[in-house]
């Protein structure tokens, strides 16, 4: 029997399959039934502090809105003693998580404001979460703002947050970069204790009856993965710090490419939602069915042996790749 | 337990003495009242106790009638029940009220007294509704002040538990339930002190029980009717000791001493004035004055008017007094006297006729402040002045001027008795800024954190969109008797820049005074805008003047258009009320307090306006002289009728008290089609045609709430004088194309709601975001697009005989008889009622129930129902709020009988005026635009016949032969009219047969007090009386409705099919019976930014919450199931509907788990509804004939 345990940012998991965020994770019988069913730990949905900020505009604008203006409406609307306005739900939600599983709950962050992402990252830990993953994206649409700006804004928060909280810390980031292992590299040296490649964000598609510019999101594939592969496997080693890879992962195979990868968890996301958590043990139990046929003792040996510097061919992974690629189908034709 | 003082208005002060010692409430909207019942609400929802460590039932009914109903069952089985309400809602509550006294039942209604709609309704203060009352038995008992209604409050209530004699406590509506004002609070132990148990016992053991069962409410006969209403009076003898006594324990208490009739004034005064409410707080401030100088004045405060104890009226006042003045706030046409007076004289009648007194006083009567009018001590000092003469005018009026009936006295205004220790700052500002709001947060400040008196009365516009408030502020070391406007103020706020072109801001001003203007000049030049008037002023009074550009600040702040703090933080900086730190912390935890609970970031925003603000303030150096070329402009323009310059013109530009008499109609009649001249330029923003782009659609204009957006067709030889700037295109109807085409915004009437720009579907195919309207900035365009709106108002409507009246796309060239009315910017309902003047108001009579649509269609001073250029247009009436349906069936059934009588007399006279057209007349076909032309026109020549004629038949004809054209009768109102208080008159009305049609505008909410709940407002809302979420589904009036099987029912939604609504207003119609159109309306109680109004309605209707349906039972005939569904099953989920809306999301953020629970359920409903709908709908029409046939079988078996 293949040792399936992990060691993810300091904490010792008994698998290498995760949860991350989605909306499954709102709720706890959910996450209750994830652990049931083998997951390792739970990533919480994030914590949006644009949400909340957005949200109290938004209900302070409404409920002035027409006020103190027409003698026989001075209000539309009763005075409520109290709103939850701030992450109070969310906090509670993590205290929840906690009570009702044993695996780590690691909440999740986005913030704005330098000042929110560091309260809330406070609150969270206070909220008895076992790591905290920060999940930065930004997206830069001044021609005059640079690369060495947007990385140094990613650098600046880690090192803030770092410094106030103590539990561990993962930063997801996406893969658009000009130098993706520089940004890591300094990640690391922020403070951070793990990257999660990468997060996947809304794309803007065209709504061609009304004009109209639509959110759009596809759930992932295991073609999804590559692009998470190369990176992990391009850095493992070079950076002290753990890989998380999330997007793509749907099959025990998944798991094992992302492990050998280099990564130390693949996290499970679209094939949740696809298939609904009883496909975490389908997965696991392919995991353990794959290690066994294969001979690995456990996963942690398998960990990075398919990284850059472990291969035969580390171009593999570089530039060439599409070039060397075209060739051996050339050759094979 | 020591007392704490406390800022609140009278309503709140009342409830909480009213919320401590009751049991029960059943309450019912209504202004002024309103708030006291909300209040209840709200505690309860919040689990507040009562002195007993219960939590009191507060239940809403469907009327105040219902309310009264619910008073009285309560009381009778024994549970300590109030109320709450004012002018019509008490005279609902009559009969229960004679029931209530007639069976001795402890009880207290706290009445916010308010005028009765009489030539006209009126929301404000006097004392019509609760004169009224008087017979009724119950105890009356007035308070003058926001202390007063506190004290009185629990003092009627200890009393009516001991006397059996039920109380209404009143107090003058918002004069003194929304005056702010800084009281010392009474403790829980105050009330316990003042609250005799056993009298709360005796009141329980009287109950309704089986374990005791007695019979109450017999029915009686001549033999002891009589002696049984004579049984109940040794109570009402007793009843003025208890009430002193109880008054003389409160004095004990709290130190404050009431008399039944407190005489205040020289012990040694010869001339008097009795009167009651809030009216006693001026003459309070007055009579000292004045006594102060040595006059022999005085003035009785009748506190307990009944049951009216003479003795002790005539005992309170001096024997020295030799003139009486009575003051009633209240009109009794037709009487020898008013109320109050009649007592009076009769009280000193009696005391001489039994020798109690030797002399009487010579005593006369006067009439003052009806309708909160204005009741200063200038007037008072007047009404004294008067009575110094050897002959007093008598039964005289105060405050206005007479010159009709010359019953007004003559005072001068410059009298003041304003103390110079009293900060006095008035302040414009306009709704949408925040001025109120914040101006009661520095009432609260200064009352709660320094030992001074604190004083704030709020006036507001009576349009809903653009509105104008006053805001009136004392402070001063002592306690503030001055309940009356401000008429000098040492500190004037000007926080609206354009009110600067409008109004005399300064008039009010004294000298030295301070001003502030939000003002997008700076120092050094927001001179050169000031008009002359303005100028002059801050120059003869010798004003200091500061500018900040508070928008600028607000916008740097995040804060939008709300600069609040940033001009409250400039007042308190200029004002120096408080050192300049204490006043930043003071203003930054009363923002903390204040928005503290809608999240941080409101905090911080706020708190970073205040700390930008006194960078941005500066001090204008004034000029020796008068430098200005312009002054204000003029209220109405000169080719304005003259009596909308000369009346409404006045009213407008705030001059309304100056108004004689004689200039005002004595009916209550008052001329359509006058928004049109007061051009309130409150748009930001208007809309821009862009013809390229434009594909002619009409949703446009169909939507615009305001009828500023048109569309006309018409020949190119109109455009020969065209303005540069005017713009046409060539018509998108392939049978015109030899016309032009034209869409024209009026600048100066568009509200800029935006819902035109929102709903036009036409997009630039270079930007997308370009449309056939935009949205652009006002001021530039105003003077070129209101030349271009002068022009084509004078290009004709199309021919609407030529017109197809199925399509929106057509519909957009007929005449919105109904224009520029006060609705919220992007009103839901306006769109509607401008769609029948459209299709329908060149002939046809309205019912308005009261609520919105009344107001925004029937306040002064400018009216939105209009003519066509033949001067036909729709005739308005609004009768009550409980009875429009059956006001709008004695309209058609007069129209019936007329209209048959004029058939009978066409009979008669069918030799003098021929066989042809006699038959033409009585047989025309009039359901089509061009069959009614012909109808005109036969109408027309039938009139000229009879010119020609002279016998009594065509003397008679003249005067009705114009019903000889189809009449429409269209009764308007809310939801609250027919779901709640309407609805029995309005099941009746659908269950005649008559041809009416009904229009429900659905808000789902009493929209016009403010968002109460109602009927028609859906499960899991937050409402006003639903602070916790309504549990209960939605009526469905429709389906009611169809039961009848003979009323045409629609349900429509303009912004999800527009198509559709058209079609059901026009079968409405065109059905030779009873129809009942409900129409979602969006609105501003639903708390979103109504330029999404359009989108909710579709999200409302794909959510199937919102069902499209027509029933039409002609149908039938067909052989067609009446029954059509116009819109599809729910297609997404109603979260994502009811989430955009803060009437649900309020809910999510204060009690999840409940908004949970009711957005399951409420989810549930939606389904269910539409699976019966479904259900009905597909049943074939031999279904349907198969059941009626057996239906009958069945009854003749039986």
């Amino acid at each position: 029997m293949a040792d399936l345990t992990t060691n993810y940012l300091g904490i010792k998991l008994k698998n290498p399959l995760v949860v991350s965020p989605s909306p499954l994770c709102d709720n706890i019988d959910n996450i209750k039934r994830m652990e049931e069913r083998g997951a390792s730990a739970v990533v919480l949905h994030s914590l949006f502090e644009e949400q909340i900020t957005l949200l109290s505009n938004e209900l302070d604008s409404n409920l002035s809105y027409g006020t103190e203006s027409f003698a026989e409406a001075i209000t539309y609307f009763p005075e409520l003693s109290d709103f939850r306005m701030g992450p109070e739900a969310y906090l509670d939600h993590i205290h929840k998580a906690k009570q009702t599983v044993s695996i780590p709950i690691i909440g999740s962050l986005n913030g704005v404001s330098k000042g929110g992402w560091v309260e809330y990252a406070k609150k969270i830990q206070e909220a008895g979460a076992d790591a905290l993953e920060l999940n930065i994206y930004f997206i830069p649409t001044d021609p005059n703002m640079t690369s060495d700006y947007v990385s140094n804004m990613y650098v600046e928060l880690v090192k803030e947050i770092r410094k106030e909280v103590t539990i561990p810390l993962a930063v997801k980031i996406g893969p658009y970069f000009s130098s993706l292992p520089n940004v890591a590299k300094r990640l690391a040296e922020a403070g951070a204790n793990a990257l999660v490649f990468f997060n996947r964000f809304y794309q803007p598609d065209f709504d061609l009856d009304n004009l109209e510019v639509t959110p759009h999101i596809n759930l992932s594939t295991s073609n999804t993965l590559l692009l998470r592969l190369r990176w992990v496997a391009i850095l493992y080693g070079r950076i002290p710090i753990d890989f998380a890879i999330t997007g793509g992962v749907h099959t025990a195979e998944d798991v094992v490419k992302s492990m050998m990868a280099g990564a130390k968890v693949a996290m499970m996301t679209s094939s949740l939602l696809k298939y609904g958590i009883p496909h975490l043990s389908t997965v696991l139990k392919k995991l353990e069915q794959w290690l066994n046929e294969h001979e690995y003792d456990s996963v942690e040996i398998m960990q990075g042996s398919m990284s850059q510097k472990s291969v035969n061919e580390p171009t593999a992974f570089e530039r060439a790749n599409y070039m060397h690629a075209l060739t051996r189908y050339t050759a094979g034709s | 337990m020591s007392r704490s003082m406390y800022t609140l208005d009278g309503n709140e002060a009342v409830a909480t003495i009213a919320y401590q010692v009751n049991d029960v409430a059943a309450i019912y909207p209504i202004t002024p009242s309103s708030p006291m019942g909300e209040f209840m609400d709200q505690w309860a929802a919040e689990g507040r106790k009562n002195m007993w460590g219960n939590i009191p039932q507060v239940v809403e009914m469907q009327s105040e009638a219902g309310a009264a109903g619910a008073v009285h069952g309560s009381l009778q089985a024994g549970a300590l029940t109030t109320t709450f309400t004012a002018s019509q809602g008490l005279m609902l509550m009559l009969p229960n009220m004679y029931k209530i006294a007639g069976e001795l039942t402890p009880t207290v209604f706290h009445v916010s007294a308010r005028s009765l709609a009489i030539h006209a309704l009126s929301i404000f203060g006097d004392h019509s509704d609760v004169m009224a009352v008087r017979t009724t038995g119950f105890a009356l008992l007035a308070s003058a002040s926001v202390q007063e209604a506190m004290d009185f409050a629990l003092i009627a209530q200890s009393a009516t538990l001991k006397s059996r004699i039920p109380f209404l406590h009143f107090f003058d509506g918002f004069r003194t339930s929304h005056e702010v004002v800084k009281i010392e609070m009474l403790t829980d132990d105050d009330i316990r002190a003042m609250i005799d148990e056993e009298y709360v016992q005796a009141h329980r053991e009287r109950a309704l029980s089986p374990d005791k069962p007695i019979i109450r409410g017999t029915a009686q006969n001549p033999d002891v009717y009589f002696q049984g209403r004579e049984a109940c009076n040794p109570f009402y003898v007793a009843c003025p000791a208890i009430v002193q006594e109880y008054m003389d324990r409160f004095a004990k208490i709290t130190g404050r001493q009431y008399r039944l009739f407190d005489y205040i004034g020289a012990p040694d005064a010869e001339r008097i004035l009795v009167l009651m409410g809030s009216g006693c707080e001026a003459v309070t401030e007055t009579i000292e004055y004045l006594v102060n100088r040595g006059e022999k004045v005085g003035a009785i405060k009748v506190r307990l008017y009944r049951p009216f104890d003479t003795k002790a009226f005539v005992k309170s006042i001096p024997s020295s007094v030799k003139k009486i003045a009575v003051l009633d706030r209240c009109k009794e046409s037709g009487a020898p006297g008013e109320p109050l007076y009649l007592d009076v004289v009769n009280a000193f009648n009696e005391s001489y006729t039994d020798g109690e007194i030797k002399v009487i006083p010579r005593i006369v009567g006067g009439r003052y402040g009806l309708s909160s009018k204005e009741f200063t001590p200038a007037m008072i000092k007047g009404v004294l002045d008067e009575i110094s003469k050897e002959t007093p005018k008598n039964h005289f009026t105060i405050g206005i001027k007479d010159d009709v009936s010359y019953t007004n006295i003559d005072y001068d205004p410059n009298f003041s008795t304003e103390d110079p220790s009293v900060v006095r700052a008035v302040f414009y500002g306009l709704g949408s800024d925040g001025t109120v709001g914040a101006n009661k947060n520095s009432i609260k400040i200064i009352g709660e954190d320094t030992p001074n008196y604190a004083q704030g009365y709020f006036v507001y516009d009576s349009k809903k969109s653009g509105s104008m408030t006053i805001s009136h502020l004392r402070f001063g070391p002592k306690e503030i008797h001055s309940n009356y406007l401000i008429t000098r103020a040492n500190f004037v706020a000007c926080h609206q820049f354009s009110f600067i072109e409008k109004y005399d801001v300064l008039k009010l001003a004294e000298n030295n005074a301070i001003f502030l203007l939000n003002s997008p000049y700076g120092p050094d030049d927001v001179w050169n805008y000031l008009p002359k008037t303005t100028q002059k002023r801050i120059i003869d009074k010798n004003i200091k003047f500061y500018v900040i550009d508070a928008v600028k600040v607000a916008r740097e702040a995040g804060m939008g258009g709300r600069i609040n703090t940033i001009m409250q933080t400039c007042f308190f900086a200029i004002s120096g009320i408080l050192p300049r730190e204490d006043a930043i912390n003071a203003i930054k935890d009363s923002i903390k307090k204040t928005y503290g609970k809608r999240g941080e970031a409101i905090v911080q925003k706020n708190w970073q306006a205040v700390d930008m603000t006194l960078d941005h303030l500066y001090e204008v150096k004034i000029p020796d002289k008068v430098t200005a070329s312009f002054d204000f402009a003029p209220p109405v323009p000169d080719e304005a009728p003259d009596f909308v310059k000369n009346v409404l013109g006045k009213i407008i530009s705030g001059e309304g008290d100056e108004l004689e008499v004689s200039k005002l109609p004595v009916d209550g009649t008052f001329p359509t089609g006058t928004t049109k001249w007061e051009k309130r330029n409150i748009g930001l923003e208007i809309p821009v045609w862009d013809p390229e782009v434009c594909i002619q659609c009409g949703k446009c204009v169909m939507v615009c709430p305001h009828a500023v957006i048109r569309a006309k067709i018409y020949d190119p030889k109109y455009l020969e004088k065209a303005p540069p700037t005017f713009k046409s295109a060539e018509p998108k109807w392939k049978e015109y194309k030899h016309l032009r085409y034209t869409l024209q915004v009026s600048p100066e009437d568009c509200t800029g709601c935006g819902l035109c720009y929102e709903v036009c579907i036409a997009k630039s195919k270079k930007e997308v975001k370009n449309r056939g309207v935009a949205m652009q900035l006002q001021a530039p365009l105003r003077e070129t697009e209101r030349e271009n709106w002068a022009f084509f108002e004078n290009i004709p409507y199309f021919d609407r005989s030529q017109i197809n009246l199925n399509l929106v796309k057509d519909i957009q060239l007929l005449q919105p008889l109904f224009e520029f009315s006060g609705a919220c910017a992007g009103c839901g309902e306006t769109p509607y009622v401008k769609l029948i003047s459209q299709l329908f108001g060149d002939r046809m009579l309205v019912a308005n129930a009261t609520g919105c649509s009344s107001i925004y269609g029937g306040n002064l001073p400018t009216t939105p129902w209009t003519t066509n250029a033949e001067g036909k247009g729709p005739s308005w009436c609004n009768s009550l709020f409980e009875d429009n349906a059956e006001f709008g069936m004695g309209m058609r059934v007069a129209i019936d009988t007329q209209l048959s009588y004029a058939q009978y007399l066409l009979r008669q006279l069918e030799p003098q005026i021929g066989t042809e057209l006699v038959t033409n007349l009585l047989n025309a076909d009039q359901s089509t635009e061009e069959g009614i032309k012909k109808q005109r026109e036969r109408v027309s020549f039938l009139k000229q016949k009879l010119n020609t004629l002279d016998n009594s038949y065509a003397k008679e004809l003249r005067t009705i032969a114009d019903v000889l054209v189809k009449r429409s009768v269209w009764v308007l109102g809310g939801d609250g009219w027919a779901y709640d208080i309407g609805y029995g008159g309005l099941d009746h009305v659908i269950a005649s047969n008559r041809d009416i049609n009904i229009l429900v505008m659905d808000t789902e909410v009493y929209s016009n007090t403010g968002g109460q709940c109602s009927k028609a407002t859906p499960r899991a809302a937050v409402a006003k009386f639903a602070a916790g979420g309504k549990p209960a589904p939605k009526k469905d009036l429709a389906l009611m409705a169809m039961t009848y099987g003979t009323c045409y029912v629609a349900k429509v939604a303009m912004g999800a099919n527009d198509a559709q609504t058209i079609k059901a207003f026009r079968e409405a119609e065109a059905y030779p019976g009873p129809s009942l159109v409900i129409a979602y309306c969006h609105c501003i109680a639903h708390g979103y930014n109504l330029i999404m109004g359009l989108e909710q309605q579709k999200k409302a209707v794909a959510t199937g919450h919102w069902q499209l349906v027509r029933f039409n039972p002609l149908l039938l005939n067909e052989g067609k199931n009446p029954l059509q569904l116009d819109s599809k099953g729910p297609s997404m989920s109603l979260q994502d509907y009811v989430y955009n809306e803060t009437r649900y999301k309020m809910l999510s953020l204060s009690n999840p788990e409940m908004a949970k629970m009711l957005l399951q359920e409420a989810q549930k409903d939606v389904r269910v509804r539409w699976k019966l709908y479904e259900h009905l709908a597909s049943m074939s029409c031999e279904e349907l004939q198969s059941e009626m046939k057996n239906i009958q079988i069945t009854v003749t078996e039986s």
